[in-house]
């Protein structure tokens, strides 16, 4: 997060810091001493806490597109016999006030937080990218007032932004994925707009101009694919925030009505049997913490940590 | 401090609060979506209201008026100190906001002084320890702490403090023991980012040659570190201070409802509720200009810290 309000602050990313960022005239891989699995085993071996990011990752994905596969029960029935159980080997997280699985009911709203987690990471990245790509590419007073327009955005906490569009567009998974997406564009548009500087200047953009090349040719085929390495990085990045901000905002009562459950109106359910059943918030709370951290885990490894590692 | 710089500090903070309260009109009055239908309809329970008095009440807060219109007046009035009217209650949108905020000034104060005293400590001790497994761990916590839900630690700190040893209040803001458990939930993803700026500013710091100076001078290891390298450190994180200050406050909405503490933080939980717009833009337009504040302090106190900084063209 600091790293990267750094980079955005000084507007312009150390050069030597990614050289063959987004792939194209980076150095090749076959140059690099012993590529290939060797290598990806050998860099996985010193970092086991990166193995188990990409583990809870995996489990994170298979509960979002199979659920029934880690959880085969139905998380909205429930044994009220059993309502209230402890942690145990019969339910993994404990059961609610309803006898519900808390682990069922974890499991299967995975799906419902992740997709919202896409749809804002993909807002942020799409409407960040292209108006950092257009001010960069630009210049002048559109970069001007682009840029004023995202110090502005800058001024307005994440959160209370996110709450005022929310405001106008109403409640819901998707509404609260849309207003935590369009609080996060202007990081992306500095980062974007500070990279399209960076490849705009760089040679081959400029003999692509002085071969006659049109100038929105230029911009998709020469300076985006350049450019987009480090969003990209900080679009992982914005995965984990984004995470914690939508289940924010889930907790505080505006995602999906009831009978949906998503990882952040769980804990809102447990809250009020916290003092008899801690489980009900802790397990929920624990899976998203540990998902946001595996997620930047795995963004900081791809930050030039592999690259770094040759 | 030149007068001319001064004013134009000025006019440019100024300039960023209109612009914010551009936004945030632009986000709530032009996005699809009908204040008057949701009032109408709010509490679930009322009976409904004909298109007649739909209309009536359009008209009463100035909905009917083309939106020009409405940005011209509104800003106007806003201009005068006059933020409107809340939809929900019919108090004003200024009175209201001053009413919320003395609770929520406590915590976000308190809060900020567990940030910057636990953010501080941990830089010291990340840059100060030899052994390199500690370091790591040291450097390691606040991308741990930047993690997790706010609103889940808050829970399990009261599931701990509260339920299980029984030790502070789990709600309500009563006295200093109340504030506890909400300054350290509010202070700590605050003190991480503190803590980072830190620790990175601290340790570019301790190799400074006046440093090296120092340690040849035969200062002690704690002189040269707190003293010498942690003052000068502190300077370049500053410029933080102001996205610091914008967290807390913004950090309040999560805290305050997980505590059941009155203040600006629910304040903007419930108008969000009914889709109460003059008090969200108000809450909006008041989170712009702490932010704006606390930026136009720090670059103004820059030179009053570092003498190296003179104030003639922009600071940067």
């Amino acid at each position: 997060m600091t790293e990267l309000l750094d980079r955005a602050a000084r507007g312009a990313p150390d050069p030597a810091a990614r050289p063959g960022s987004g792939g194209r005239g980076g150095t090749s891989p076959a140059r690099r001493p012993g590529g290939g699995p060797a290598r990806l085993g050998r860099f996985l071996r010193a970092r086991p806490g990166l193995v188990v990011a990409v583990a809870v990752v995996l489990l994170v994905l298979t509960a979002a597109f199979v659920p029934g596969l880690l959880a085969p029960g139905d998380p909205a029935i429930g044994d009220t016999a059993d309502r209230m159980l402890p942690p145990g080997p019969g339910h993994l997280f404990g059961t609610d006030h309803l006898g519900r699985d808390v682990w069922t009911r974890v499991v299967h709203g995975a799906s419902l937080s992740l997709q919202a987690t896409v749809i804002a990471v993909s807002v942020a990245l799409i409407a960040g990218g292209l108006i950092g790509l257009v001010a960069g590419f630009a210049g002048g007073w559109v970069d001007e007032v682009l840029m004023r327009i995202v110090d502005v955005l800058l001024a307005i906490p994440a959160i209370l932004l996110s709450l005022a569009l929310i405001t106008a567009l109403g409640f819901g998974t998707v509404k609260v994925a849309i207003a935590v997406g369009i609080a996060s564009v202007a990081s992306f548009a500095r980062v974007m707009r500070a990279e399209t500087l960076r490849v705009r200047r760089s040679l081959y953009v400029e003999a692509a101009r002085a071969v006659g090349t049109r100038r929105h040719v230029t911009l998709l085929r020469h300076v985006l694919p350049n450019a987009a390495g480090p969003v990209a990085v900080l679009a992982v990045l914005e995965f984990g925030l984004a995470i914690l901000a939508i289940s924010a905002l889930s907790f505080l009562g505006y995602g999906a009505p009831p009978p949906a459950s998503e990882w952040g109106s769980l804990v809102a359910d447990g809250r009020n049997y916290l003092a008899v059943a801690w489980w009900m918030c802790a397990m929920p709370g624990l899976v998203i913490a540990a998902t946001v951290l595996s997620v930047n885990r795995i963004s900081r490894a791809l930050d030039g940590e592999w690259r770094r590692s040759a | 401090m030149t007068v001319p710089y001064l004013l134009r500090r000025l006019g440019l903070a100024v300039v960023v609060l209109w612009a914010a309260w551009t936004v945030s009109f632009v986000v709530l009055y032009l996005l699809p979506g009908d204040p008057v239908a949701t009032m109408a309809a709010g509490g679930g329970d009322g009976e409904q209201l004909s298109p007649a008095e739909l209309d009536e009440l359009r008209a009463r807060y100035g909905l009917d008026q083309p939106l020009i219109v409405q940005y011209v007046t509104k800003l106007l009035a806003a201009v005068q100190g006059d933020l409107g009217t809340s939809f929900a209650t019919g108090q004003g949108v200024r009175s209201a906001i001053a009413e919320a905020l003395p609770p929520t000034l406590q915590m976000a104060g308190a809060g900020l002084l567990v940030a910057i005293v636990g953010g501080t400590a941990l830089a010291v001790a990340a840059t100060w320890t030899r052994r390199p497994w500690l370091r790591q761990v040291l450097a390691g916590l606040p991308s741990l702490a930047v993690s997790l839900p706010v609103f889940w630690v808050g829970l399990m700190l009261v599931q701990l403090f509260s339920f299980r040893l029984g030790w502070l209040p789990s709600v309500g803001d009563r006295g200093f023991a109340a504030l506890v458990l909400p300054a350290i939930t509010l202070g700590l993803p605050t003190g991480a980012l503190i803590a980072q700026v830190l620790a990175k500013s601290l340790s570019q710091t301790l190799e400074a040659s006046f440093v090296t100076t120092a340690r040849a001078k035969g200062v002690g290891p704690a002189a040269v570190h707190l003293r010498h390298a942690l003052g000068n450190a502190v300077i370049p994180a500053l410029t933080v201070l102001g996205y610091v200050v914008g967290n807390v406050l913004a950090g309040s909405v999560v805290v305050e409802t997980v505590f059941t503490r009155p203040g600006l933080g629910r304040l903007t939980v419930a108008s969000v509720g009914v889709q109460d717009i003059p008090v969200v833009q108000g809450v909006v337009l008041f989170a712009a200009l702490a932010f704006v504040v606390v930026n136009l302090i720090v670059d103004l106190a820059y030179p009053l810290l570092d003498p190296r900084v003179a104030v003639t063209g922009v600071v940067r």
